[in-house]
């Protein structure tokens, strides 16, 4: 139509532009391709085992450090995390997704070996959970006694909760929290504006809390490791009952069980325990979780 | 194939009884996509007609910046809007992140560009002669304007079912800028992301075939715009 006379031109510039993009994009591709060589000195057949682990202990920043470990440990295996609420990670050994699995949920754990889809579950480690909120506390949970009387002085509505509200290991070590006190939240009479259910993993549910300006409960790692972008303050922390303990699982018919069952004797060996107890004193100047597999 | 027969079983029970509220996450994603699409209807019509019928300075640039924006990833602009209603943003004073208000605004800066850049092409394609001859026939301004977008009208409605397609089945911004809280800013797509991470496939699937329906009435829509506007070709 009227712009026709500018039509070739225009098509020229924006063909040379696709070319350049499909270059720069080779250029980036043969790097990529280039990298990840040099680091293989000889060749091994390498066995990949799943691992199905949480979100928590991802955003820790533990497998960081784990998984290398356990690589150069057990060089004929390299380990895939796949990070997902303990839920899922669980539903994923059911489903035989996942080899071996790293969860800290008990008392799912203990349902999921009585129903016959686990092989063996040992203690691996534990940390233990804080309860965060704004430095005011409105909720006056610092000066609760118990936990019984933290929860009894959140149930009061001053201020917003968020609830994972996932099926996640924090998830269930909410309710029992709850349950203990023989509080149920969503039974309170305006529970639609204090509790509210996030349904998402522990960095976003703390962004969340951090805007509302209300509590959550989070496993202390999390919370350290988003601490600077958070203006979000531990009020109680060291209650017996924030305990919260790790365990491996072998998953029974999994694809690859004798990767799985490396796995496990390494984490629950010497060697694993270390690395476990020692990640975090350099980062965060303070151990992140205490090895207790017996 | 156990695994979808067990989860779809799961799924039709809980939308026939209402147990789980699946339906009113569906009400929710419906009325802040809703929301979105008529502000960007409202912003986006004027727009498309300018940049479709008059010749003005800059008029290039922003059909290319309209046209740019049909392709804006949706994860960036939840990263902006996020930063910009964060508490330590510009606008935190306004306490507006993790809010329905959020997710709307989010949206319509997804939905704008689809709704100027479909309704610009839509307005174009009236022919220039009909607008002229309704001037002679002494036409104002407005009621040449009109008359346009009357003619225009199919692809005006493909305006609205390509803005809504675009933000309806979103789920990186919203879940960035709404935060997936339950009964206020969970919608269709951020419940199947949770329901799936939970392993609970039924509600997961229930919800899929919702959104999947919407997906498929908007399409309709927009075939039969298509074939109408062939018809009109004739």
């Amino acid at each position: 139509m009227r712009d026709r006379s500018v039509r070739p031109a225009a098509w020229r510039l924006a063909a040379t532009a696709l070319a350049i993009v499909l270059a720069f994009s080779l250029i980036g591709c043969a790097k990529a391709a280039e990298e990840p060589k040099a680091p293989e000195p000889v060749a091994v057949e390498k066995t990949k085992v799943v691992l199905a682990s949480t979100t928590s202990t991802q955003d820790s920043g533990l497998f960081d450090v784990l998984i290398p470990a356990f690589e150069k440990a057990n060089p004929e295996y390299t380990v895939e995390v796949i990070a997902v609420g303990s839920g899922e990670a669980l539903k994923m050994g059911e489903n035989k997704d996942a080899d071996v699995l790293l969860v800290h949920s008990p008392a799912a754990e203990k349902t999921f070996m009585e129903a016959g889809f686990g092989i063996e579950r040992r203690d691996v480690m534990y940390n233990d959970y804080v309860l965060v909120g704004p430095a005011a506390d409105p909720a006056g949970v610092k000066a609760a006694k118990d936990l019984k009387g933290v929860m009894k002085a959140l149930s009061g509505g001053k201020a917003p909760f968020m609830t994972r509200d996932d099926k996640s290991g924090t998830h269930s070590k909410e309710l029992k929290l709850w349950k203990d006190a023989s509080i149920s939240p969503t039974g309170t009479a305006n529970a639609k504006d204090w509790y509210l259910a996030t349904g998402q993993g522990m960095g976003e549910t703390l962004k969340i809390a951090n805007e509302k300006q209300g509590y959550t409960i989070s496993d202390r790692a999390t919370f350290l490791t988003s601490k600077g972008a958070l203006d979000l303050v531990i009020l109680r922390e060291g209650d017996k009952g924030l305990l919260n303990q790790y365990g491996v699982i072998t998953v029974k018919d999994a694809a690859r069980p004798e990767g799985a069952a490396a796995f496990m004797e390494w984490i629950t060996s010497a060697e694993g325990q270390k690395v476990v107890g020692e990640y975090g004193v350099e980062k965060f100047g303070q151990a992140l979780f205490t090895p207790n597999a017996k | 194939m156990d695994i979808f027969i067990g989860a779809f079983r799961d799924g039709l029970t809980m939308l026939v009884s209402g147990a789980t509220d699946v339906w009113s996450i569906v009400l929710v994603s419906i009325q802040v996509s809703g929301v979105a699409v008529l502000l960007a209807l409202v912003l986006g019509i004027p727009i498309g007609f300018a940049l479709g019928t008059k010749r003005f300075v800059g008029r290039r640039m922003m059909l290319i910046i309209a046209n740019t924006g049909m392709g804006l990833p949706p994860v960036v602009v939840g990263l902006v809007v996020a930063m910009l209603l964060s508490r330590r943003g510009p606008f935190g004073k306004l306490e507006l992140l993790y809010s329905q208000p959020a997710m709307v605004f989010a949206q319509l800066i997804i939905a704008l560009p689809v709704v100027a850049a479909v309704s610009a092409a839509a307005v174009s394609a009236v022919p220039r002669e009909l607008r002229l001859q309704a001037r002679s026939l002494g036409a104002s301004r407005l009621q040449e304007a009109l008359m346009t977008l009357k003619e225009a009208r199919m692809g005006l409605l493909a305006a609205v079912a390509a803005g809504f397609g675009s933000i309806i089945s979103e789920v990186g911004a919203v879940t960035m800028v709404g935060g997936n809280l339950a009964g206020k800013t969970r919608v269709m797509t951020t419940a199947i992301v949770q329901y799936t991470r939970m392993g609970d496939y039924g509600p997961a699937l229930a919800l899929a075939s919702l959104l999947m329906g919407m997906v498929l009435v908007v399409n309709i829509l927009l075939t039969q715009v298509q074939q109408s506007a062939e018809r009109y070709e004739k």
